[in-house]
């Protein structure tokens, strides 16, 4: 039934995965983000956009708790993933990143071989039973993150040593490898050229067929190209909510309609 | 028209304009001030080593005098059984006289004219010298009754003689030499039977009494200090690498560790004396340790190295880049994982370098030592390792601190070269934590 779904593209009622409500992000006193719910589908990719500094990001982040790690942050309001709260005290916020991915802005490789830049993931997750196994997992990832004909040749070569936008991928695929229900990507485009990044796109509508997928992007094409549902922040607020094509065509808020035409931000 | 910039002459880029010109003169004369403050420094140290290598590498060579001696049984073993418990009876007061006469009938059969009585012949020779006689004869009874060639030290003062310390003026107003000695020394020199050669009892032997510079040795200061280097790197790095880690990478940021941080700062800021009052107080007048001891002197190194190591360590891990752990934490890795599979290993370079140079701090140190009783007089190795560490044991500072205060002029020599044994050790440490640090930043 998952055919079905990638060559119709018109958003259906899916499964609910990630919902938010009334969610507030603090840093010290700098209210980042007011009072925001949305609801992420299963299955399907979600679009944030928005100005810069707007919050797209530290929204992004509390979907899979990774502000816990910035010491200023403060989040309040409620966060379900399949209906349980995320930020109940009980939630061990390592189960739940190895369920909820992410890829950052900047690209950020371990100053390891690619290899095992990839391979780190499977391995702490025991998701390889040999060394077979865990090869095939580094192969597949590195050919849905479109890299493994630029590195195939040289897997024990330092991720570091990749271009920007080699790196950018090889995060990707580093995600990939350790096959979460739902990937967070943060610009994830921004530093690749229109090759790569087309086929970044059609990852991500592969993901999608399994996966739900939350992507930030400052594209308006991209956005409108790989998602079902966007979010349109500004100054730390949602704006508005829905299908992209409501969105793009026939946006209910002013603030979306002059971010779009390119009026502001 | 109105373009302001479009009216302006296009400025050569062939002449310097006011600006650069001011630029570049200030930057020429910052190089000349870093030039002349390296230079400075560089001064120093070389004055510093050419002192120090010129006083001290006399104490690497030493004076010996060669005669044959006949261990004569009557003397050495009247009862004539070999037996080492009954030989061990006749003291070093034995040996003496039986060494004296046969130096004094070398140099009558060798037909060198003295003029010097038997006594101011054997006052030539070490003071050590009936000592080790004595133990390599009751370390092998057979050899008594034998003829064995004696290969003993000359005196310091006739030592100091082939090394232009004593000469025949000083020896004029000297108690402990005369001109004719010296004299009989140059000419037993010419007759090969004084030569002037590499010692290594210099880094093996014992220290010895301020009456023997000529015997003293370094053997049981290198031990201790090697000693209390193990002590001061099995407890420093486990602990200030742990301590440093949950401070770094887990503790909570607030005004409890706030106030554990500034006082690591203070620590190691503290004079290294008060540790050694620290230590007199609790390892060996509370705990009970014994005084003299690697394993006290250890423990008061580690409390002062370890803030040095925390801060070191703490140092490194912040500039392992944020990226990281927030790379591993978004993978899943719990926070441990994150730090020990991938901010350590980036830190790991840096650690190891704190560690040496903490390592060769406690190494140098002197004065919480002398406090722990590390200065007393001891002549005994200490015991193989672990016992070893509750034995009595010197250590190279203090050694160096203690020959200094001796009266005999040679000391200062033995100082100096146990300074350069120091050194050595110091460069050969420094040099490790090069190469180390080398090793691990190459892989990437
Ligand atoms: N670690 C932090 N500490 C303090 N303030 C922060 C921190 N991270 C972000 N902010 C603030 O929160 C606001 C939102 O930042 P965020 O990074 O979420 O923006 P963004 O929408 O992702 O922007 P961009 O499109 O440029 O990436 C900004 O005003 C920023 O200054
Ligand atoms: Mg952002």
């Amino acid at each position: 039934m998952n055919d079905l779904q990638v060559t119709d593209p018109t958003v259906q009622t899916r499964a609910l995965k990630i919902s938010a409500r009334q969610v507030d992000v603090f840093y010290g006193d700098t209210h980042a983000i007011r009072k925001v719910d949305v609801d992420i589908a299963d299955k399907t990719v979600t679009a944030f956009i928005g100005p810069s500094g707007c919050g797209k990001s530290t929204f992004l982040r509390c979907l899979n708790r990774m502000n816990d790690t910035i010491d200023t942050a403060r989040v309040a309001g409620k966060i379900r993933l399949d209906g349980e709260d995320i930020y109940d005290p009980r939630v061990d916020p390592v189960q739940l990143r190895a369920r909820v991915g992410i890829v950052f802005q900047k690209p950020n490789p371990f100053p390891k071989s690619i290899y095992d830049n990839v391979a780190y993931g499977p391995r702490i997750h025991g998701l390889a039973r040999d060394k077979a196994a865990l090869g095939g997992i580094v192969e597949k990832s590195l050919r849905r993150a479109a890299l493994w004909d630029e590195v195939k040749d040289r897997l024990g070569a330092p991720g570091t040593s990749l271009s920007g936008g080699q790196q950018q991928r090889l995060c990707i695929a580093r995600a990939v490898a350790t096959s979460p229900e739902v990937l967070l990507m943060d610009e994830p485009c921004s530093a690749l050229d229109p090759i790569a990044t087309a086929q970044v796109e059609e990852l991500i509508d592969e993901l999608r067929r399994r996966y739900s997928v939350v992507i930030v992007t400052h594209s308006m094409q991209q956005a409108a190209r790989v998602s079902q549902n966007t979010a349109v922040f500004h100054l730390g607020e949602l704006v508005e909510f829905g299908e992209t094509g409501q969105i793009f065509t026939n946006p209910n808020d002013p603030r979306t309609e002059n971010y779009i035409t390119g009026r502001i931000g | 028209m109105t373009d302001a910039t479009a009216a302006r002459p296009t400025p050569s880029l062939l002449a310097q304009d006011n600006r650069t010109r001011h630029r570049n003169r200030a930057e020429v004369r910052f190089r000349a001030f870093g030039m002349a403050a390296m230079g400075t420094g560089v001064l120093a140290l070389a004055v510093l080593l050419a002192s120090v290598v010129s006083n001290g590498l006399g104490a690497f060579r030493q004076t010996f005098i060669t005669f044959p001696v006949v261990l004569s049984q009557e003397r050495l073993d009247p009862d004539g059984h070999r037996d080492p418990a009954a030989m061990a009876r006749v003291t070093t007061f034995g040996y003496a006289p039986l060494i004296g006469r046969a130096f004094a009938d070398h140099v009558a059969a060798l037909g060198i004219e003295t003029g010097l009585g038997p006594r101011a012949m054997a006052a030539m020779l070490s003071e050590e010298a009936p000592g080790q006689l004595r133990t390599a004869v009751l370390a092998n009874p057979q050899l008594v009754g034998e003829t064995i060639t004696l290969d003993v030290l000359a005196s310091g003062r006739i030592d100091g003689y082939f090394k232009g310390r004593v000469t025949l003026e000083s020896a004029e107003r000297d108690r402990n030499v005369s001109p004719e000695q010296l004299r009989l020394a140059e000419t037993l020199a010419q007759a090969g039977v004084l030569t002037t050669r590499f010692n290594q009892n210099f880094i093996t032997a014992p220290d010895a009494s301020g009456q023997r510079p000529e015997a003293a040795g370094l053997g049981v200061a290198i031990l201790g200090s090697f000693y209390m280097m193990l002590v001061v790197l099995v407890l420093t790095l486990p602990i200030g690498v742990a301590a440093s880690i949950y401070l770094e990478e887990f503790a909570p940021k607030n005004r409890f560790t706030d106030l554990i941080e500034v006082n690591i700062s203070n620590l190691a800021a503290v004079p290294s004396i008060v540790f050694g009052i620290l230590g007199l107080a609790i390892f060996i007048n509370f705990a009970g340790l014994p005084q003299s001891a690697p394993i006290v002197g250890g423990l008061v190194l580690t409390l002062m190295t370890l803030p040095t190591i925390i801060i070191a360590t703490r140092a490194s891990l912040r500039a392992v880049p944020p990226s990281i752990r927030s790379a591993a934490l978004g993978l899943g890795a719990s926070r441990m994982q994150s730090v020990f599979h991938h901010v350590l290993p980036l830190a790991a370079p840096g650690i190891l370098t704190g560690t040496i140079i903490g390592l060769a701090q406690a190494l140098g140190e002197t004065a919480p030592l002398l406090l722990v009783g590390m200065v007393a007089f001891v002549r005994e190795y200490p015991a193989p390792l672990p016992a070893g560490l509750f034995d009595p044991a010197s250590a190279l500072p203090v050694q160096v601190y203690n020959w200094t205060q001796r009266s005999d002029p040679a000391f200062v020599e033995r100082a100096s070269g146990a300074i350069i044994v120091l050194l050595v050790v110091l460069i050969f440490m420094n040099a490790l934590a090069v190469l180390l640090r080398r090793r691990f930043e190459r892989r990437w």
